[in-house]
């Protein structure tokens, strides 16, 4: 039972985000991805992609602000099935949608601004799959976190792309906005002071003595 | 019945080529000798072979009073109501009308018409639309002078509509074209599809077709027909004027900011096509838009 308490969180966490995929696949199978499957499986593993994202940004201030320790070992899966959502997405995009024609992705990169935003957010995820293991993490030593950063980038431009692409109702894009400036704001310093002495005056003094461990990890 | 000597019947592939050499005939000279009706019927049945499956075109609708999402719109318009259903013609005309939709599909011989369809968004199809020329329906109503646009509009009923409810769009749906556009033989107010009633997401009871332009200028559900004098505002021309002018011609050569424009997916087929000017039009509509430059008038 004690195992379960502890793997509980992560396996719903894997089982989660492996469920888009399959449900794609089922989908495929059972001729479920409308008349138009290529945009279909564009929008769906773009969508999973940045929610998956959102999620991946969530895991630091749940754990600083709510002490919800066990979020942090959610980080690295959640970024990681991001990114293999978003190589999906492009892969889909350019290889099935455009086929490799240089004609149409020259026309994406320098003509279509969503296209152009859309793979930066992509080139910024890709050396944070690259980085994710432990031996690069010790390599790069404290350089590893200012890499890291780079997925507040790759938030923004993914919804930036987002907004870019709906036609008028910028209502769920703006959402996904919304939440990602949320979370950003949560990581800074000021905020996370408040919360700090807010906690301390709750919880105590045994509140305050974790908040300043949570504060290194942070960091 | 008269027997016909075996020695008289025509070989199929005599038949076919004959069809060819009478169609290449056409193509060259006939412009003048033919009716363009006549020539066009020959070009659509070229199309046959290509049909995009009854299952795709009533499952996959910009029909944005009822959703955004293409594929839930045929669930969430099935009980839509067609009848009682009217057509007011009004504006400058001599005999102004308001017209019952079986007396429509009573007094205008329907023909079945098979159109490419390519949608602003990339993806492309080939229906059987069964209706009638819309220049049949404004000879009958007789534009006055005054009259240089038609403007079309959809039924408004947030009731039996939801995505009416969105106000970022200007309700009712709004379309027009110049009059000679709207007097093209090609342009039909359609009442069926494969030889049946238009399914609601389809845009019933009675829609626009306009074949050489986006989709979107092919308005569905339409209640209203007015000749007007000036350019009517369409609700895309509202919700985004930068990427979506009055004319919306299928043109490769103008860009749209998200939409490749230069080729599209034929529903159906994995490998796209280029997309043709005029979607494949050009013989019958280009010259309507002589001297007149296609990349300002986008």
């Amino acid at each position: 039972m004690v195992w379960l308490k502890r793997a509980g969180l992560p396996i719903l966490a894997h089982a989660g985000a492996l469920t888009p995929l399959a449900l794609l696949i089922w989908n495929f199978f059972h001729d479920q991805l409308t008349a138009n499957p290529i945009q279909y499986i564009t929008f769906r593993t773009g969508k999973t992609a940045l929610v998956l994202l959102v999620l991946a940004l969530a895991c630091t201030p749940l754990n600083v602000l709510f002490g919800l320790k066990q979020a942090v070992a959610l980080r690295k899966p959640f970024g990681l099935y991001a990114f293999l959502y978003a190589a999906l997405h492009f892969v889909t995009f350019v290889g099935l949608d455009y086929q490799f024609d240089p004609e149409l992705l020259k026309e994406a990169i320098f003509k279509k601004r969503y296209a152009l935003v859309g793979f930066a957010a992509f080139l910024a995820l890709l050396p944070l799959a690259v980085t994710s293991t432990r031996g690069w993490m010790r390599r790069l030593g404290k350089n590893w976190k200012r890499l890291h950063r780079l997925v507040y980038l790759a938030a923004l431009l993914a919804v930036v792309h987002f907004v870019w692409l709906v036609k008028s109702d910028v209502r769920e894009p703006l959402a996904y906005g919304a939440g990602v400036i949320v979370l950003l704001a949560l990581r800074l310093k000021s905020v996370r002071r408040a919360s700090a002495k807010l906690r301390e005056k709750l919880v105590g003094k045994q509140g305050e003595c974790r908040q300043v461990a949570v504060h290194e990890d942070l960091r | 019945m008269e027997k016909i000597p075996s020695s008289e019947i025509t070989p199929e592939s005599v038949y076919l080529s004959r069809r060819r050499f009478v169609g290449s005939l056409g193509a060259l000279a006939a412009s003048a000798l033919l009716p363009s009706g006549l020539r066009a019927a020959d070009r659509f049945e070229e199309l046959r072979k290509e049909l995009t499956p009854l299952k795709s075109i009533t499952s996959y609708n910009n029909f944005y009073e009822f959703s955004t999402q293409k594929e839930a719109v045929a669930g969430l318009s099935q009980g839509f109501r067609t009848s009682p259903w009217t057509v007011k013609v009004s504006g400058h005309v001599r005999n102004p009308a308001t017209l019952d939709i079986d007396d429509l599909r009573k007094k205008f011989p329907q023909e079945e018409r098979i159109y490419r369809l390519r949608c602003v968004e990339g993806w492309s199809m080939v229906i059987p639309w069964m209706g009638f020329p819309l220049a049949s329906l404004l000879k009958i109503v007789e534009p006055t002078e005054k009259a240089k646009f038609v403007r079309f509009e959809t039924l408004l009923d947030t009731k039996q509509m939801p995505g009416q409810g969105a106000s970022w769009y200007s309700w009712p749906y709004v379309e027009g074209l110049r009059l000679d556009e709207a007097m093209n033989d090609l342009a039909i107010l359609a009442t069926g599809l494969y030889g049946n009633p238009l399914p609601p997401q389809n845009g019933a009871p009675i829609r626009l077709v306009v074949p050489w332009k986006y989709g979107f200028k092919s308005i569905k559900s339409i209640v209203k027909i007015e000749l007007v004098g000036s350019m009517p505002i369409s609700l895309w021309m509202r919700a985004a004027p930068n990427e979506y002018g009055f004319y919306a011609n299928v043109n490769p050569a103008v860009d749209h900011p998200r939409w490749s424009q230069s080729s599209e997916r034929r529903i159906g087929e994995f490998f796209r096509r280029k997309t043709l000017p005029f979607n494949g039009y050009s013989e019958q509509v280009a010259h309507l838009y002589a001297g007149m430059d296609l990349r300002r008038n986008y």
